[in-house]
């Protein structure tokens, strides 16, 4: 066992168990989850054995088959994105994000500081199937506890000959460096990622034309993959693609974590069936979130991150499924929820995601830049009862510089609102920029007579403000 | 390169075809065509990064318009754009009133305002008003990040052309971003200025007026100034300037964009050294020194003047003059005074270097290679001084090819020098013995050897010190011309128009045109009335004759011995002891204040003209001002001179000149007048790849260091004492003082801490300065530059030396 | 002049040696610096651009970019509380007006006994357990006025496993050297690993 320079810290709590089969988070019932015994006490690098045994070519075959979708946000397959590595071109490095930093988002986390082992064995597997010479393990700054945990359950992995040289007396070869970040939400972006591990400012360089797969770390073919996804590789490898695509839908197969925070009875992290399970099982359902706090409405919720447009209750029955979300106006992104009950003060909660947006651009593009902290001005302005009609005109045609044409959005049949599907168009690298506006967006949109209230000066006396003032 | 590489390529923009190459950004091809797409960040000369979003625009490669990039999408056949689209336009006026949100709108107190990317494209693609009632962004207001440049943060608009070039470019990556998102600045790190010689470049590139040059700030406005292109004459790389002045003043250089040279980057030097030129300190009439009263210099007539120096010149008879110097001048005056020692004067003691370059015969013997050669080159060799000192943008191209194409660049010299951070190889060999461990090298099995041998090779060849005699350089010529036939030369020559001075025969021996003093063309003799059958004395051996009292009068054309010949007490004696000294100079230097006659001469930017550079490329340079005061051409002077000799150099113009040169100088036949003053020819035409037959001796072994002292290495640097550097404010005090540095064990075996005083003995001189320990350099040597203010090496070389010892004690 | 200890260079050189390229050791190498010193200090700063290469500016271009840097001395414990959508929603806002009333300063300060900085700051990967907040970097759930203030008590104490500002991980990643694979420039490699050429057999 890895020595520890201080007292270890208790770990997060917020896992709720369900009936879902359990991929993931199979050992989190286990206080010792996180410790090497206890890994190889549960079929621990087992997986990882068994790959050994098969080709490289196997083991991609086999996730490829899995049709694993990337948990990071874009949903991705995994075995696709694999196979675009330029071939003859060496060396290739595997990236992990575990920068976790999206609002809601909460499940990297939980599966660094509760299974180290299961996310380092699924790293072993990528390197081994792909030809990936070296594993960085970027961990975001802010997650102490995570850093120890996987410290430890590199060096406990080291030592047992896991990883390093010739592993489990095979040709296998591969080191895994552990790497912090320092707190920058936008180096959650993966080519802010492997900016940030060559030791630059964290500023995503510009696609096209270049994907990490093609041209990554150091120039070279890199795989950036999440936490969760690489962490359900052990468990494909040793019960095959079947098994896997027998749990879900034919397009989104397999289980995957989602935090539900805000306004329900039971915030949480749950493992849920794929594609199937909708978001009415997961609001209201009696082994998940079991209802809104107090038994209030439901207002409005984030179905993937902040960066999602929002649904309202017309939406609940959407399953977990993007070809279905999508049309309907948002996305599924990082698998957080985070729910607003009828008491929620609609333009402050979304005044809090507009200013995690500004606050956090990298300063690249202009329009990120410049057009998020204006947003979050006039957001401001009208929060606090110093805005004008139009002001509402304003952040519609600032986000519009952004983001040019029609902005998705969700249906709200009784106000005669139809849905408009996503994606939207963008005039800045990556999705920060169109993030600062998306909640405005929706905000405005979908409960436009809360913002016309706030400008006449007429205070809602049951809605509570829920911006916080730093 | 090929001038067009066939395009494979076919893009629709505005529903006109265009061609574009496979793989060329969109921007890239529409500017060729002539369609202009707004932009901040983009520069043609650095990598992409889309920062701004300005240029935006409608490209349709099958799934339907969408906004992108033009800087950072690559043309793709078939692709469609539109530049004019309502999203482009909407997208530019929201970019513009993005980045007006935060900008201070100083524009009447702005030295950009007039020329400004962001007040044009403001006006042509703007939205009418801002909508932003917030406060912006403040900064404290210019604070200087150099000494040379001041930054206004306020008006940045974050475009990372500064920041890029600094970095990509320069290899002086001391700018950066600093904070994040909408607290992002571009700042130095406390203490540590942005202090490249390349700064001013970054001025140059700023879309905006957030960096302003401290030698141009509030010195005039765009609209009053009137510009002209022409070459600059600092160094001998012939870097394409537009020169600009007001009120006939000169008052700001820019780097021109030419594809063969300086791909628009200049130096710092290059760029800020027109102050000399606009200085009261220049000489406006002649002098002559009194002889009577305390032998001042006083003022006088071009008469009396010019009659002095003829009667100084007719006493001396042809072997008793010599002249000295001719690299300042351009290719007409060098060729004007050239026949005016020949034909009129009868001596061929004529010498356009000061001993302190190469010979001519191997400057104009050598395989010759253009900069693009080197560029492209599979081996750049240099053995030489420190590029980056001494020609600063042939460095910064070497970089360039050595960090964004194939180039590998080896360089062997006894010193670190500024090319350490992008060679391949960087090869210690002792003061000397370049050719030495050069041959050892290509004897052994190492992969360079093979590497230099199957490629192709372009050497830089030049002297690695100043306390070292030609025959290093000429062995290592030597070693090259045998062992890797293949190879090709640039010489690393320094001074602004050498190279033309020697294709014009300001060398003894040599005539215009490449041709040796016993071969003239049948042109020339009809041109030249006699030419001396000898070959002449070069500078050493001049000054040397000069002491010895075998030459009577000195003839200082625009050189300053005593600061620039390697041997300051040989060049000391030689002034000392001859009957007159007459001096044609802008300044006066040290030298030109121990001479009896001065012809005050016009200076650049005052003149017309044709200068060469260092590959031979021949291209213009263009009066701007009025000269100050009576100066004069100086080919007008060789022609007054003359006439007052007797002679007649039957040369009434620049123009008529160049015509003769054109005639009579067989390496410049076909490079008309009409040619060289087209526009079309602005990057300059390459004189005839012609060169002298050369034979190279046998290299010789460097004399064995003997024990006691350390091997001197002395080479220039780019702030140093010289002239222009001196008489311009705002570069003058950027000459450090010498220091000695010793490797930190050599000091300590002598007991001498770091950074003391201590007594530095040579052959030639006994003299205190400070000595400095410094891992960097070789045990067994020491490091002092040539020429900085307070003093230098050439006071204790010896230029009749092959190399150069000295001791150091304690005081 | 030397900022690292003897045993923190050591280690830097150590960290340095697991990148095929030394200035991607820029972030670990600052976070080692702040560990030593509770932030980053200028000396700091030019030490690392030595150790991997580069200036000091473009160290303090990267340094700045990220939150987590202290460039100013800041309190030994920084007590951030998230303010973003999830713990706003459920109470962050009274949570730090308790806060700044508690430890009498605004957020972005700190302290006049130099123990506390008091921040806002951005999701914490939590969200579920709000309000939430993390002193150095340690997390606190579901956070209430009353844990708060016994929070601050424990804290000035010194019964509790908080370390100071400036430590994260207390274990560090140790890679036995003969199990070390190594590092090679990538411009050094040329070919596929081993094991694709020859099916990584097990034995
Ligand atoms: C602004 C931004 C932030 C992101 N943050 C994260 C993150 O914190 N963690 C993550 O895994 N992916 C994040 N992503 C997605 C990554 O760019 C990338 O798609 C993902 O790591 C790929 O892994 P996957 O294919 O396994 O999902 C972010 C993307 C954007 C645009
Ligand atoms: S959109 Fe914002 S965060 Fe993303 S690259 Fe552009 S400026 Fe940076
Ligand atoms: S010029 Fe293309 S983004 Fe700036």
């Amino acid at each position: 066992m890895s020595e520890m320079t201080g007292t270890p810290i208790a770990h997060a709590p917020g896992f709720i168990a369900n009936e879902t089969p359990r991929i993931v988070t199979a050992r989190f019932d286990h206080a010792d989850s996180h410790t090497l015994e206890r890994y190889e006490a549960t079929d621990g690098y087992q997986a990882l054995r068994k790959a050994l045994q098969l080709t490289p070519e196997e083991v991609h075959s086999e996730v490829t088959a899995a049709t694993l979708l990337g948990r990071g946000g874009a949903g991705f397959p995994a075995g696709v994105k694999w196979g675009f590595c330029p071939p003859g071109v060496w060396p290739r490095y595997l990236v992990v994000n575990g920068d976790e930093s999206e609002p809601g988002t909460y499940k990297d986390r939980l599966l660094m500081e509760l299974d180290p082992h299961q996310l380092i064995e699924g790293c072993l597997i990528a390197c081994y199937a792909v030809g990936l010479s070296q594993c960085f393990l970027y961990i975001r700054g802010e997650m102490a506890v995570a850093q120890e945990r996987v410290a430890t359950a590199l060096n406990d992995a080291y030592d047992a000959g896991y990883i390093g040289k010739n592993i489990l007396g095979t040709e296998f070869s591969v080191d895994i460096v552990l790497h912090w970040g320092a707190g920058a939400y936008v180096v959650g972006e993966e080519t802010a990622l492997i900016e940030s591990l060559e030791g630059n400012r964290g500023m995503p360089r510009l696609k096209p034309p270049y994907f990490p797969a093609s041209i990554g770390l150091y120039g070279q073919p890199t795989i950036v993959n999440n936490v969760e996804t690489l962490a359900n590789l052990p468990w494909i490898v040793q019960h095959g693609a079947a098994a896997f695509t027998a749990i879900g839908t034919e397009s989104s197969p397999g289980t995957r974590m989602v935090a539900v925070s805000g306004h329900v009875k039971r915030p949480g992290v749950y493992e849920i069936v794929n594609g199937t399970t909708t978001f009415r099982d997961l609001l209201y359902g009696a082994d998940m979130c079991g209802g809104i706090r107090d038994d209030n409405q439901l207002k409005a919720f984030v179905p993937g991150g902040g960066s999602a447009p929002w649904f309202t209750p017309d939406q609940l029955d959407l399953p977990f499924e993007a070809s279905q979300v999508g049309p309907q106006g948002s996305m599924l992104g990082s698998g957080a929820i985070m729910v607003m009950d009828e008491t929620t003060d609609i333009p402050s909660a979304a005044l809090t995601l507009t200013k995690f947006y500004a606050h956090e651009s990298c300063g690249k593009c202009v329009p990120c830049r410049e057009g998020g902290t204006w947003l979050e001005q006039i957001l401001r302005r009208v929060v606090e009862g110093r805005g004008t009609p139009r002001d509402l005109e304003l952040l519609i045609e600032v986000g519009e510089t952004i983001c040019p044409g029609d902005f998705p959005h969700a249906a709200v049949p009784s106000k005669g609102i139809e849905a408009v599907p996503f994606p939207y168009r963008m005039t800045t690298i990556c999705f920060v920029g169109p993030s600062a506006f998306a909640p405005v967006h929706s905000a405005l949109t979908l409960f436009r007579e809360e913002f016309e209230a706030k400008v006449a000066g007429n205070e809602h006396p049951t809605m509570i403000e829920v911006a916080v003032d730093v | 390169m090929s001038d067009q590489a066939p395009s494979e390529v076919t893009v629709t923009v505005n529903g006109t075809e265009i061609e574009a190459q496979p793989g060329e950004m969109l921007i890239a091809a529409t500017d060729r065509a002539g369609i202009h797409i707004p932009r901040f960040c983009y520069h043609e000369r650095m990598s992409s990064v889309g920062m701004c979003r300005m240029c935006l625009v409608d490209v349709d490669t099958g799934r339907g318009p969408m906004l992108q990039p033009s800087c950072m999408v690559p043309v793709a056949d078939g692709m469609v754009v539109d530049t004019e689209s309502d999203d482009t336009k909407r997208a530019q006026e929201g970019i513009l009133e993005f980045l007006l949100v935060n900008h201070p709108l100083d524009c009447p107190v702005c030295d950009k305002g007039g020329e400004c990317p962001l007040q044009d494209q403001t006006i042509a693609y703007g939205p009418g008003e801002s909508r932003f009632v917030e406060e912006k962004r403040h900064f404290e207001k210019p604070i200087p990040i150099s000494d040379l440049v001041h930054l206004d943060r306020e008006r940045c608009i974050l475009c990372d052309r500064c920041t890029r070039f600094a970095d990509e470019i320069a290899g002086d990556p001391l700018i950066q971003f600093t904070e994040r998102g909408n607290s992002t600045q571009v700042l130095t790190f406390p203490d540590e200025p942005f202090s490249s010689y390349f700064s001013g470049n970054t001025v140059q590139i700023c879309p905006v007026g957030a960096l302003t040059a401290a030698p141009y700030r509030f010195k005039a406005r765009p609209w009053d100034l009137e510009e002209t292109e022409s070459t600059c004459t600092t160094c001998s790389m012939g870097c394409r300037i537009s020169v600009q002045s007001s009120r006939n003043e000169l008052v700001r250089y820019l780097g021109v964009d030419v594809e063969s040279v300086n791909h628009g980057w200049l130096c710092d030097k290059g760029r800020f050294n027109f102050e000399a030129i606009n200085s009261d300190e220049r000489l406006t009439v002649p002098l002559v020194r009194d002889q009577e009263n305390q032998r001042q210099l006083l003022g006088t007539d071009w008469g009396s003047a010019l009659a002095a120096a003829a009667e100084a010149i007719g006493q001396a008879g042809p072997q008793g003059v010599g002249i000295i110097g001719g690299s300042r001048l351009t290719n007409e005056d060098a060729y004007a005074w050239s026949k005016m020692a020949r034909s009129v004067i009868g001596t061929d003691n004529i010498d356009a270097q000061l001993d302190d370059g190469l010979p001519a015969e191997l400057v104009l013997g050598l395989p010759p290679a253009t900069i693009a050669d080197a560029c492209e080159a599979d081996t750049v060799l240099i053995v030489g001084p420190d590029l980056k000192e001494e020609l600063a943008i042939l460095h910064l191209r070497l970089r360039g090819a050595a960090t964004r194409g194939r180039t590998k660049v080896v360089q062997i010299g006894p010193t670190a020098t500024g090319s350490e951070s992008y060679a391949q190889h960087s090869i210690r060999c002792q003061a000397g013995e370049a050719a030495k461990t050069l041959t050892e090298l290509l004897s052994s099995s190492d992969p360079l050897a093979q590497q230099l041998r199957d490629g192709s090779v372009v050497t830089i060849l030049g002297r690695a010190s100043m306390a070292e005699s030609a025959d290093p350089a000429i062995s290592v010529a030597a070693v090259i011309r045998a062992e890797l036939p293949h190879a090709t030369f640039l010489s690393a020559l320094r001074r602004g128009n050498v190279r033309g001075a020697l294709d014009m025969g300001l060398a003894p021996g040599f005539l215009p045109g490449r041709v040796r003093i016993d071969n003239p063309s049948q042109a020339l003799l009809q041109k030249w009335t006699d030419i001396p059958k000898e070959q002449g004395l070069g500078t050493t051996e001049m000054l040397q004759a000069a002491a010895a009292g075998k030459i009577e009068t000195l003839v200082l054309l625009g050189a300053d011995p005593l600061c620039d010949f390697p041997d300051r007490n040989l060049a000391a004696e030689a002034i000392q002891k001859v009957k007159t000294v007459v001096a044609i100079d802008n300044f006066v230097t040290s030298s030109v204040a121990q001479a009896d006659i001065v012809l005050p001469a016009t200076a650049y930017g005052e003149q017309n003209g044709t200068t060469t550079n260092i590959e031979g490329r021949v291209s213009r340079v263009i009066q701007k001002i009025t000269p100050p005061g009576s100066t004069r051409d100086d080919w007008m002077i060789a022609t007054e001179l003359a006439w007052r000799l007797g002679g007649d150099l039957g040369l009434t113009s620049k123009d008529e000149i160049w015509r003769e040169i054109e005639q009579v100088a067989p390496s410049h036949t076909g490079i008309t007048l009409e040619r060289v003053t087209s526009d079309e020819t602005h990057e300059g035409i390459l004189v005839q790849q012609s060169s002298i037959d050369l034979t190279l001796p046998i290299p010789q072994d460097t004399p064995i260091a003997d024990g006691y002292g350390l091997r001197l290495i002395s080479g220039r640097k780019l702030w140093d004492g010289a002239t222009a550097t001196a008489h311009s404010p705002s570069l003058q005090h950027l000459a450090e003082p010498p220091t000695l540095k010793v490797h930190p064990n050599d000091l300590q075996r002598l007991g001498i801490p770091s950074g003391s005083e201590v007594r530095v003995i040579s052959t030639r001189a006994t003299e205190n300065l400070t000595a400095v320990a410094d891992s960097n350099i070789q045990r067994g040597t020491a490091v002092l530059p040539f020429n900085q203010p307070g003093g230098g090496a050439n006071r204790f070389i010896d230029a009749t030396a092959t190399i150069n010892d000295i001791r150091i004690e304690t005081l | 002049m030397k900022f690292f200890t003897d045993e923190n260079l050591l280690l830097a050189e150590e960290i340095i040696g697991r990148y095929p390229k030394p200035r991607s050791a820029m972030i670990p190498l600052l976070h080692l610096a702040q560990e030593q010193e509770g932030w980053v200090t200028d000396e700091a700063m030019a030490e690392i651009a030595e150790l991997v290469g580069t200036t000091s500016a473009e160290v303090l271009g990267t340094c700045s970019f990220y939150e987590m840097f202290k460039r100013h001395p800041v309190g030994k414990y920084v007590i951030n509380i998230c303010t973003t959508m999830s713990c706003a929603l459920m109470g962050a806002g009274d949570l730090m007006k308790h806060a700044e009333l508690r430890l009498g300063v605004k957020s972005g300060s700190t302290t006049a006994d130099g123990m506390f900085t008091l921040e806002g700051a951005e999701c914490q990967a939590a969200c579920t357990e709000a309000p939430c907040l993390q002193v150095n970097y340690r997390h606190q759930y579901k956070v209430t006025a009353n844990q708060f203030d016994a929070l601050v008590e424990e804290l000035g104490s010194s019964d509790h496993e908080v370390p100071e500002h400036g430590v994260l991980s207390q274990v560090r990643q140790h890679i036995p050297e003969d199990r070390f694979v190594g590092v090679v420039p990538p411009e050094d490699v040329t070919t596929a690993p081993v094991w694709l050429n020859d099916n990584g057999s097990d034995q």
